[in-house]
C-alpha cells in the first residue's frame, strides 16, 4: 500500500511562539464574565418584573417565568464570581498568550470590517474583499491567487444564492450599478 | 412490523435520482467540513443549513444528516492519518490508530474506522427505527405536565451528569432559556425583554446564535493553534478492506459492547465525548493485554468509533420521538426541522409519516453510500489539508454570514451572530459548556408553554407534576439527576465507611 502514499506537510509560518506572555489569566476572564452575566440577569430580572411576574387570574403573567430564570442566572452567577474569585487553579491558568491574541485578532477585525462592509456595499463585494485581503495580508499568498480566489468564491456564493436559490442577500451600490 | 413496512416505504420516498444526488453532495460537503481544522458536525450543519432552506423538508433533512454523517467520518481521517482530532470525540481514536498509521497500517487503522463507525451507527438506527415510533405513540397520551417534566429531566440531566463545574451549566442553560424568551410573549402578546429595540421584536433565532457560537467562535479558537501538521495519506485497497472484515468477526464482544454504551449515552444527554472514552477504556480493561493498548491495536480503533458514532446517531431517537435533541447537532437539526414548519416531536410520527421514514431511511443509506465514499476517496480529502487556512477561514465566515442573514433576512442578525462569536469564543476559554445553551434556546419557548399551559390547568398548583405516576416518577427522577453528585457522593461516604469495617469483622 505504500505505492499510494503521499506525504502531506503544511508548515504554520506564522504560528503563534509557544513562550509569548500570558494576556490575562482564566480568573480574571471569568470574574468579569460572571459580573456581566450578574448584570444582565439584573436588567433581565427588571424588565421581567416590570412586565408582571406575578400570578393573575389567567395564570401566570409574562415575566414570571423569565423573572424566575433571571433568579437562577444571577444567583448562579454570582456563586460563579466567589469560585472564580477563591480559585488559585483559575488564576495560574492563562487565558491567551499575546502572540495568541494577535492572531485571534488579525481574524477578529477583519471579521468585524467584513460586517460594517456588508452593510454599506453589499455582502457580494464585502466577501471579496475579505477574502482577497485576508489571503494577501494575513496569509501572504500571491496577489493574483487571492484576487482569483476571491472572485471564483463570491461568483459561486452569487450564482448559487441569487440566481440558483432565489435567497436574497444584502446588496450595495455595485449591485445596483449592474440593475441586480 | 408495521416499522418495516413504512421503512421500506421511506426507501421508496427516497430512490430518486434528485435525492441520491442529494445524498452524496451532502457527503462530501460533511466529509469536507469533517477534515478541515475548525470545524466539525455542528458547526458544518450549522453553516450549511442556509443552503437547504429552498429545498423541500424531505431533501433538506437527507441532506442535513448526510453532512452529519460524512462529518463523522471526515473527524476520523484527520486523527488517523495526522493524530489531529477534528472533534473531541475522535481523541481516543488517535490513541491507537495514529500508532497504526506510523506503522504503515494507516489504510487497516482507516477502514476499522470506517467500518466501527458504520457498525456503530446501524446499530443506532436500528434501534430508532423499532424504539422511536414505540415512544412516540406512549408520548402521544403526554400532557403539558408530562411535556415539562420530560424538559425538565433533560435540563436536570445536563446539570447533574455533565463533567463541567455544575454552576456553569446553570448559567448556560439559563442564559439559553431566557435569550429564547426575548421578543413577543406567544401566551399573552406582551413584549418581554426587547428595552425597546425593534430589532429585538423578532426575537433572538436559535440558528443565528448557532452560527455565530460554533462557527465563528471556532474560526477564533482555531487561530491559537499552531496549525502545522505532518502525515501520509494512505489510499485503501480493497485487498486491506477485505482483510479487516475478515477479522471483524473476532471483535464482535468490543463492537457490541460500545455499541451498546454510545446508544445509551446517545440517548441521555452524555454524548458521543464520553461514549468513545468509555468505549476505549472499557475495551482495554476487558482485554487480555491491556498493556497493547496505545501502541498501535486494531481494537483501540474499533472500541471508541463504533460508541461515538452509535451515540451520535442514536442522539437523534429523543428529537425524532419526543422533539428533546440528545446532542448539539441534532438541536441544530431540530431548528432546522422548525425553520420547514414541522412542529418535532410525537406527532410528527402521526402527521408526516413520509418525514420520518424518509428521514430514517435516509440513515441507513447515508450510512452504506457514505462508507463506501469514505473508503474510495481518503486520498483526496486527505489532501484537502494543504489549502491554507488563511484561505479556508474568510470563506466560513462568508459562508457564516450569508447563513445567518438568509434566515430572517436581517442585517441586524449578521451583528448578532459576530456577538454570538465572541460569547462562545469566551465560553469555550472558561469552560461554560455550549451544549446546554443551545438546547435551552431550541427548548426554551415549549418549556415555557408547558409550564404556563400546565400551570393554569391546575390553577397554579404545583402538585400538578406528582399528579399522576408518570409525570411524578419523571419529574422525581430529574430532581434526583440534578442532585446527583450529592447523592453519588453520600452514597460513597456510606459505602466507605461500611467496606473498613467487614473487613476488620
Amino acid at each position: 500500500m505504500s505505492n499510494t502514499d503521499l506525504e502531506i506537510v503544511v508548515d504554520d509560518p506564522t504560528a503563534p511562539e509557544a513562550n509569548s506572555p500570558a494576556v490575562t489569566s482564566n480568573r480574571v476572564v471569568d470574574v468579569v464574565v460572571s459580573l456581566l452575566l450578574l448584570v444582565l440577569a439584573l436588567a433581565l430580572g427588571f424588565d421581567n418584573w416590570r412586565a408582571g411576574a406575578a400570578w393573575d387570574s389567567t395564570g401566570p403573567q409574562p415575566g414570571y417565568f423569565p423573572f424566575y430564570l433571571c433568579v437562577i442566572l444571577g444567583g448562579a452567577s454570582l456563586y460563579g464570581l466567589v469560585a472564580a474569585f477563591l480559585s488559585r487553579r483559575e488564576a495560574a491558568e492563562t487565558f491567551v498568550t499575546r502572540a495568541q491574541l494577535r492572531r485571534v485578532m488579525a481574524v477578529f477585525v477583519p471579521t468585524l470590517l467584513f460586517c460594517l462592509a456588508t452593510q454599506y456595499l453589499g455582502l457580494y463585494v464585502a466577501s471579496f474583499l475579505l477574502i482577497s485581503s485576508f489571503m494577501r495580508l494575513v496569509g501572504k499568498i500571491a496577489l493574483w491567487k487571492s484576487l482569483l480566489t476571491a472572485f471564483v468564491f463570491t461568483a459561486a456564493m452569487f450564482v448559487t444564492f441569487d440566481v440558483a436559490f432565489d435567497v436574497i442577500m444584502p446588496k450595495g451600490p455595485l449591485e445596483a450599478a449592474l440593475g441586480r | 412490523m408495521e416499522a418495516f413496512g413504512l421503512l421500506m416505504h421511506g426507501f421508496a420516498v427516497l430512490l430518486t435520482w434528485k435525492t441520491l444526488a442529494l445524498m452524496m453532495v451532502g457527503l462530501v460537503l460533511g466529509i469536507f467540513v469533517g477534515v478541515l481544522p475548525g470545524l466539525g458536525g455542528p458547526n458544518g450543519v450549522a453553516i450549511l443549513l442556509p443552503l437547504t432552506f429552498t429545498m423541500d423538508p424531505t431533501s433538506a433533512i437527507v441532506m442535513l444528516s448526510c453532512i452529519y454523517w460524512g462529518a463523522l467520518f471526515g473527524g476520523a481521517i484527520t486523527s488517523i492519518l495526522f493524530n489531529i482530532p477534528g472533534e473531541a470525540w475522535s481523541v481516543a481514536t488517535t490513541f491507537d490508530g495514529y500508532p497504526m498509521a506510523q506503522q504503515g497500517k494507516a489504510a487497516e487503522a482507516l477502514t476499522a474506522a470506517f467500518t466501527s463507525s458504520f457498525i456503530g451507527s446501524l446499530v443506532a438506527v436500528l434501534l430508532i427505527t423499532f424504539l422511536a415510533p414505540m415512544i412516540s405513540s406512549f408520548a402521544l397520551k403526554f400532557g403539558p405536565p408530562e411535556f415539562f417534566a420530560v424538559y425538565l429531566l433533560t435540563f436536570c440531566s445536563f446539570v447533574g451528569l455533565g463533567r463541567e463545574a455544575k454552576h456553569k451549566t446553570v448559567i448556560s442553560m439559563s442564559l439559553g432559556l431566557l435569550l429564547a424568551g426575548v421578543g413577543m410573549d406567544t401566551v399573552s402578546g406582551q413584549l418581554r425583554m426587547t428595552f425597546g429595540s425593534n430589532e429585538l421584536l423578532r426575537g433572538i433565532n436559535f440558528l443565528v446564535a448557532v452560527i455565530g457560537l460554533f462557527g465563528i467562535s471556532e474560526i477564533l479558537l482555531t487561530m491559537e493553534e499552531r496549525l502545522a501538521l505532518r502525515g501520509h495519506a494512505a489510499g485503501i485497497s480493497l485487498r486491506v478492506v477485505l482483510k479487516v472484515w475478515k477479522d471483524l468477526p473476532k471483535y464482535w464482544v468490543t463492537l457490541l459492547r460500545s455499541s451498546f454504551i454510545g446508544c445509551w449515552l446517545g440517548i441521555t444527554p452524555g454524548g458521543a465525548i464520553a461514549a468513545s472514552f468509555m468505549g476505549y477504556n472499557l475495551a482495554k480493561r476487558f482485554s487480555k493485554d491491556p498493556d497493547s493498548f496505545g501502541k498501535g491495536r486494531i481494537e483501540g480503533v474499533f472500541a471508541p468509533e463504533t460508541a461515538a458514532h452509535a451515540s451520535g446517531t442514536s442522539a437523534l431517537l429523543p428529537m425524532l420521538a419526543l422533539g428533546i435533541p440528545g446532542s448539539g447537532t441534532a438541536a441544530i437539526l431540530l431548528g432546522g426541522l422548525m425553520v420547514w414548519g414541522l412542529n418535532p416531536g410525537p406527532l410528527l410520527f402521526v402527521e408526516h409519516k413520509d418525514f420520518v421514514w424518509g428521514l430514517i431511511a435516509s440513515m441507513y443509506l447515508g450510512n452504506v453510500v457514505g462508507l463506501v465514499l469514505v473508503l474510495t476517496t481518503v486520498p483526496v480529502f486527505a489532501s484537502i489539508l494543504r489549502v491554507p487556512f488563511a484561505a479556508v477561514a474568510p470563506m466560513i465566515v462568508v459562508s457564516c454570514a450569508i447563513g445567518a442573514y438568509a434566515i430572517q433576512n436581517a442585517m441586524f442578525d449578521i451583528w448578532l451572530m459576530l456577538g454570538f462569536g465572541i460569547v462562545g469564543y469566551v465560553f469555550k476559554k472558561i469552560g461554560i459548556p455550549l451544549a446546554p445553551f443551545t438546547l435551552a434556546l431550541v427548548l426554551g419557548n415549549r418549556a415555557e408553554d408547558a409550564f404556563r399551559l400546565s400551570m393554569i390547568g391546575s390553577g397554579g398548583d404545583m402538585k400538578v407534576f406528582w399528579a399522576n405516576g408518570l409525570v411524578g416518577s419523571i419529574t422525581t427522577l430529574a430532581i434526583v439527576l440534578l442532585f446527583w453528585p450529592v447523592i453519588d457522593k453520600a452514597v460513597g461516604s456510606v459505602g466507605r465507611l461500611w467496606r473498613p469495617a467487614k473487613a476488620s469483622g
